[in-house]
């Protein structure tokens, strides 16, 4: 350890160097392990301690609050809370397809721009994703209410009763959702597609190939990191959110985000809403691990 | 081939006008001299006058502000110097990747079950000492966390992309520590570091789920303040007040792509 070494021009011990890099790490490192790495080991903790009559914690170990989550209470046998969870991954698939579908045309549209206007139309969609979400959930609150064309249109089909928005509903949570996490799919899809070797397109194109197949063999394959990025950028935060579906969906289409919330809100069951939060951690982990096994050495960020 | 172009054309702007139909809407109903329901009464500005004389508005806005500008304050610090001491030493190859697995925590776990954990850690910490009740110290904690690791991640970046060459030039000409570190590192470091207090800036702005679990009544935010309204009842002030924080957040941005823009390119 006290050999010498020449580090970025300088000629000392590893160990000194060491010495003042911890003067550097440790603050920073520090704060991240006091309240990121600690409360996280607490809340991994509390999801097996119990509630108490005040919705104190009590410390009683057990693997109750996860029995509970699968459906085994006082009353018996349900699948409430395991529905819950499915359609949060549901939703959240849904939310990151239909993304995906409407992020590519968008993208082939902006890197078709000259550079010259290119960064702005980049910029037009920059916006929406740095813009408060709960701006961008209410306002779905104008667009459905019932005075506009879109529930108008719905009530002439018979398909709500006049005068009612189209919210509270699964469609509300869906328009939500998407409008929120189309950003996160198209700008990182985006910086692949503007790196594009079109000449393979206009090969395959040569070699009569259909649409279908060109999009398949010619681009999918080139866009895949962006792509990929961008579907865990969406998946992620999706599966967690509970914004949309609390002001979208109200209790009609409730997700695992608004579970937890309950239980820390309203509810006052730390225990069973760290469990809850454990549930969650476990489908994202699932998901991580199942875009690392899919794209190798592609950086998150 | 045309057919397609045009295809393109349509789909790209129907995606756009999607994104944009809401805010829109927000900014459309925020002048509409019309107390309740949603039809077109006519232009004012009322609502962005009555705005000003709204105590509690005002007083959410200076939360918001507060916050926003300590948290960053200190997570650019602190994201400075961890990037630093991440990327400058030669830490053994496990270390290196506990740290780094520490740094992406917040990028990767949903903020919601961050924000779970620090009730339950605030939870503790109120049995040792009151002023961590539910509140602004608790929000400005909480921020710093997240932000740090971002400020971090992007200084860290920058840090790459200089290289090692200046610094060696550096020490050859017998610059020590903290010469080297004023004198070299941080001035071609200053754009990371403007970039990731932008970032740091608008992602505390934005913030919603992580102030909703830690905020106290006296320490309500912009955004707390529009959730709350918006569950009792939408009123044309609170489309207002959105409209304003939809512009400040469009001027942030603009500024924000500017300045990576300008790191990228150097």
């Amino acid at each position: 350890m006290n050999k010498l070494i020449i580090w970025y021009g300088e000629l000392i011990t590893n160990q000194k160097l060491l010495k003042r890099g911890l003067f550097f790490l440790v603050p920073g490192m520090l704060w991240l392990i006091l309240f990121l790495v600690l409360p996280g080991l607490i809340l991994v903790l509390v999801s097996f301690a119990g509630r108490g009559d005040y919705g104190n914690l009590v410390w009683e170990f057990s693997v109750e609050n996860y029995t509970r989550l699968m459906g085994y209470g006082l009353f018996g046998w349900t699948l409430d809370y395991v529905y819950i969870l499915l359609r949060s991954v549901w939703v959240a698939l849904v939310t990151t397809g239909l993304s995906v579908v409407l992020s590519y045309p968008l993208c082939f549209y902006i890197a078709k721009k000259p550079l010259r206007t290119r960064y702005l139309w980049l910029t037009v969609v920059i916006i929406p994703f740095w813009t408060n979400m709960v701006i961008r959930a209410y306002a779905w609150f104008l667009i459905l209410a019932p005075e506009l064309p879109f529930a108008k249109l719905a009530a002439f089909l018979k398909l709500i009763p006049p005068g009612a928005p189209l919210y509270p509903s699964a469609l509300a949570v869906y328009l939500g959702m998407i409008s929120m996490f189309l950003p996160f799919v198209a700008l990182p899809l985006f910086s692949s597609v503007e790196r594009l070797d079109w000449t393979l397109v206009e090969a395959a194109q040569d070699l009569y190939a259909s649409n279908f197949r060109i999009f398949m063999h010619a681009i999918l394959p080139q866009t895949l990191p962006g792509l990929s990025v961008g579907i865990i950028l969406t998946i992620v935060p999706a599966m967690g959110m509970f914004v949309v579906p609390d002001l979208l969906g109200g209790a009609k289409y409730m997700l695992v985000g608004n579970l937890i919330q309950q239980q820390f809100g309203a509810s006052r069951d730390y225990a069973f809403g760290a469990a809850i939060s454990m549930a969650l951690m476990i489908l994202t982990l699932f998901s991580l691990y199942m875009y690392k096994r899919k794209s190798k050495g592609i950086d998150l960020i | 081939m045309k057919k397609i172009n045009l295809l393109l054309s349509i789909s790209a702007f129907s995606t756009m006008a999607f994104l944009y139909l809401p805010l829109m809407a927000v900014a459309f109903f925020s002048v509409n001299d019309s107390k309740y329901g949603l039809e077109w009464k006519g232009f004012t500005l009322d609502w962005y006058i009555k705005l000003f004389e709204n105590e509690l508005i005002l007083h959410a806005a200076w939360n918001t502000l507060i916050l926003a500008l300590v948290s960053t304050l200190v997570s650019t610090f602190l994201g400075t110097i961890l990037a630093i001491g991440m990327d400058r030493f030669p830490w053994p190859r496990k270390m290196n990747a506990a740290f780094d697995l520490t740094m992406h925590l917040p990028v990767i776990i949903p903020d919601i079950i961050f924000a779970a954990a620090m009730v339950v850690a605030f939870g503790f910490l109120r049995t040792l000492s009151s002023i961590f009740d539910p509140g602004l110290l608790n929000m400005i904690i909480a921020h710093i966390t997240f932000q740090t690791a971002f400020v971090a991640l992007v200084v860290r970046s920058r840090l790459a992309g200089i290289g090692k060459e200046i610094e060696e030039a550096a020490r050859d000409l017998y610059a020590d520590t903290t010469y080297m570190l004023m004198k070299v590192t941080l001035p071609l470091l200053t754009p990371g570091i403007v970039a990731g207090a932008m970032l740091a800036f608008t992602l505390s702005l934005d913030d919603f789920v992580i102030s909703f679990f830690t905020a106290g009544p006296d320490s309500i935010t912009l955004p707390l303040y529009i959730y709350a309204a918006v569950r009792r009842v939408v009123t044309p002030q609170i489309h207002a007040l959105s409209t304003l924080v939809l512009m400040v957040t469009i001027i942030l941005v603009i500024c924000m792509e500017r300045i990576t823009r300008r790191v990228n390119k150097k």
